[in-house]
């Protein structure tokens, strides 16, 4: 099985390739990348005016299964990342029950594997239940698939533990993808604590809440030489911090999401459940700090966080309704308009959001080189759409950008050497 | 600006408020305010309305001042505390307001313990909502019937030194308070422990003093705020009695302020922590007249709100 993509602008950061180019896939692998390819292929695609780039990876989702299938399922999820352009995504183990042993990773790459859609990548907890308080079986989680180690939703508070973790993981070159949050100082926030959590009288958590465990966290992967991934970090202080580690060597690697670099804390106004996430929406000097840490390369990788609930949850008082907002079918989008505001340039921003996250991962993917899975994504950078509750794939539709106006979509997605999605449908 | 221009049914936050109808508001109250000194305390204003007094948190006296004000108005009223109702049961907001709109209530009292349930409320049923206190936001209508009293006391608000002293932080009698006496032209001061000075408060066009002695010199109004005990708990202040040496209103601080300065409190009063015994009972207290006009200030809002097109 042969496909063309034709007239298409590859983007292909591993091997600095940024220019019209074809690609030619057969069976699951790249077979080659090149200019004007005639060979005959089983299938065709005209990228004509669209970019064809690796496959995106976004190394962040929540999908909810086991335990919470009403907010989605690893089904919803992943046709979710199809629409969004993605090949792979990792969901994270805060699942009910926790996802903390061999077999939940299983369970996970075998719903993949059954659903045919995209690769999933699982990440297993780094202590059991997610309590802190003892590690999971970091071997065993790996041999079921766990391509990274993550407590996000909740810090960990022991240090002690965080050491050890980030120790043992040596073993295994798995990264810890930490939540940074001082439960002292979060002290049961619901919003950024500044003008606006005044003024609404909503319970506020400081910036400090996630900047001194962002620099306990340093330390700690100083200490121990174990390779750590800041989560989706919100806050300058944060970024001076991680700017300063990474200039001194620190094996650190930092993630934000779409939200943090465009949207504020005034996006709550009128207690909009749908912008309550948390780390929290921050300030404009937060979003300045943002775009200048994507554009120095202080933050690595853009992912979404991707956090489904439910209309009836999110349909509630503000201070009860949980944190978190869905991200996949907007990213890409949102992203393109770090490249049309000129933070990033198309090459970086590709790089980003596949080559990086497989970096960290420690997964050979995100490049085109022949032979090298073929994970490929084609979007036109052009196509204009707006976010509508009704047209997301995705279970839940607790996005802050509904009604907004979007540039740029997915028309294509190849994973292993399947198209997945076609002209902006999803093929299964 | 008439009456007939009044055109909101939901009374949710002074915020909202232009000073035109926070003055109108006001002039409503004063006509109401007779009322309530006749020997036949009713007018048929709201006959044949429907009132809900709907309180999710514990609360006397502006349940009791709702409903006396509905009384007056010759509205019927119903009562629903959350203690014994379905919200107990796991009923949410939305669901227990519907429920009782579908009971063809007018207007919808609420107090409850969450920041913006009033406006929330607002977007889910047709019916007028007034906000009776949400969390720590606003409690509009104790923002007014202060402004009412300090009006009556001091005739002019433009220019007035009005003081609120105490947790600013978790005080929505603070925020309505800000709110209504900043629009209508009133130089305010927040004063209380450090703690509980919230961040950016001074974007609201108010001053900030820790020192209470400094802050209460030249003041025409001092609004003292309940201190709620729990408090000590989140580390905020380490005991009542060092809170009351720093920042309570005792005789003695009071030869500080001005002889002619009105003593304020929204009630209930701890005595003897945020205010002296002497204090509250003193010449300078209006705090009793403030309950009586709360009265009057609520017919007001009833009344306005309720008479609204829906």
């Amino acid at each position: 099985m042969k496909i063309l993509i034709k007239n298409g602008h590859v983007v292909d950061p591993k091997n600095n390739i940024d220019q019209p180019m074809d690609v030619l896939i057969e069976d699951q692998k790249i077979k080659k990348v090149a200019k004007s390819i005639s060979d005959k292929a089983d299938k065709e695609i005209d990228a004509k005016g669209k970019i064809v780039c690796p496959g995106l990876i976004d190394l962040h989702v929540h999908f909810r299964q086991p335990g919470y299938e009403y907010k989605e399922t690893v089904e919803t999820g992943l046709r979710a990342a199809v629409k969004g352009g993605f090949t792979g995504v990792c969901p994270m183990p805060n699942t009910n029950p926790i996802s903390d042993r061999r077999s939940d990773m299983e369970f996970l790459v075998g719903e993949a594997k059954r659903l045919n859609l995209v690769r999933v990548w699982p990440v297993g907890a780094v202590t059991l239940k997610q309590e802190g308080k003892e590690l999971t079986e970091f071997g065993e989680l790996k041999k079921g698939g766990a391509v990274a180690l993550s407590d996000d939703g909740r810090p960990i508070t022991d240090s002690n533990i965080l050491r050890r973790a980030l120790e043992y993981s040596k073993k295994f070159d798995l990264v810890i993808m930490v939540h940074c949050q001082d439960e002292g100082l979060f002290c049961g926030g619901c919003m950024n604590e500044g003008f606006i959590s005044t003024k609404l009288g909503l319970p506020g958590i400081p910036v400090e809440a996630e900047s001194v465990e962002v620099a306990r966290d340093i330390q700690l992967a100083d200490l121990t030489g174990g390779r750590l991934h800041f989560c989706h970090i919100s806050s300058k202080k944060s970024l001076d911090l991680i700017r300063h580690a990474k200039a001194n060597g620190s094996r650190v690697t930092a993630e934000t999401c779409p939200h943090y670099f465009h949207l504020t804390d005034e996006s709550i106004l009128h207690y909009n459940t749908y912008a309550k996430m948390n780390p929290p929406l921050r300030t404009a000097e937060d979003v300045k700090a943002i775009k200048e840490a994507l554009s120095d390369g202080t933050i690595d990788t853009i992912a979404t966080d991707h956090a489904p609930h439910s209309e009836n949850e999110k349909s509630v008082e503000f201070d009860k309704a949980p944190f978190g907002i869905i991200g996949l079918e907007t990213s890409l989008a949102l992203s393109l308009g770090m490249v049309e505001e000129k933070v990033l340039s198309l090459n970086d921003l590709v790089r980003k959001m596949s080559l990086v996250p497989a970096e960290i991962l420690k997964i050979d993917r995100g490049h085109l080189s022949e032979g090298a899975w073929a994970d490929v994504t084609v979007f036109d950078p052009k196509t204009e759409w707006t976010v509508e509750k009704d047209k997301f794939e995705s279970k839940s539709k607790n996005s802050p950008f509904l009604g907004w106006k979007m540039k740029g979509r997915a028309t294509e997605v190849i994973c292993e050497g399947r198209i997945v999605l076609k002209e902006g449908q999803i093929e299964c | 600006m008439t009456e007939t221009s009044w055109t909101r049914k939901d009374l949710l936050a002074l915020e909202d408020l232009s000073k035109e109808e926070i003055e109108l508001i006001l002039k409503t109250a004063e006509s109401f305010k007779e009322v309530s000194a006749r020997e036949v305390k009713k007018v048929p204003a709201l006959r044949g309305k429907s009132i809900a007094n709907l309180f999710f948190e514990a609360s006397t006296r502006t349940r009791t001042s709702f409903e006396v004000a509905a009384k007056r108005l010759s509205a019927d009223t119903i009562n629903f505390s959350s203690s014994g109702s379905s919200t107990s049961k796991g009923e949410s907001l939305s669901d227990t307001a519907k429920n009782i709109e579908a009971m063809q209530v007018d207007t919808i009292v609420m107090r409850h313990s969450s920041s913006g349930s009033a406006e929330y409320l607002s977007k889910v049923v047709k019916a007028g909502v007034i906000n009776a206190g949400d969390g720590i936001h606003e409690h509009p209508t104790q923002g007014l019937l202060d402004i009412f009293t300090i009006k009556e006391k001091k005739k002019n608000i433009t220019g007035l030194k009005v003081c609120l002293i105490g947790d600013i932080l978790h005080s929505r009698v603070a925020r309505s308070n800000i709110w209504g006496l900043t629009k209508l032209g009133a130089k305010v001061t927040v004063c209380g422990p450090p703690t509980l000075i919230p961040r950016g408060i001074e974007k609201l066009g108010v001053s900030v003093e820790y020192d209470v002695d400094k802050a209460i010199k030249d003041q025409d109004v001092l609004n003292i705020l309940r201190i709620q005990l729990e408090r000590q708990a989140g580390a905020f202040f380490p005991s009542i009695r060092e809170y009351a040496a720093e920042y309570g209103i005792s005789v003695d601080r009071m030869k500080k302020a001005k002889s002619d300065v009105i003593i304020m409190h929204p009630g209930p009063i701890n005595r003897g922590v945020e205010l002296a015994a002497e204090v509250a009972d003193g010449a300078n207290s209006v705090i009793l007249e403030q309950v009586t006009n709360g009265i009057a200030v609520r017919m007001a809002v009833l009344f306005l709100t309720t008479m609204v097109e829906r």
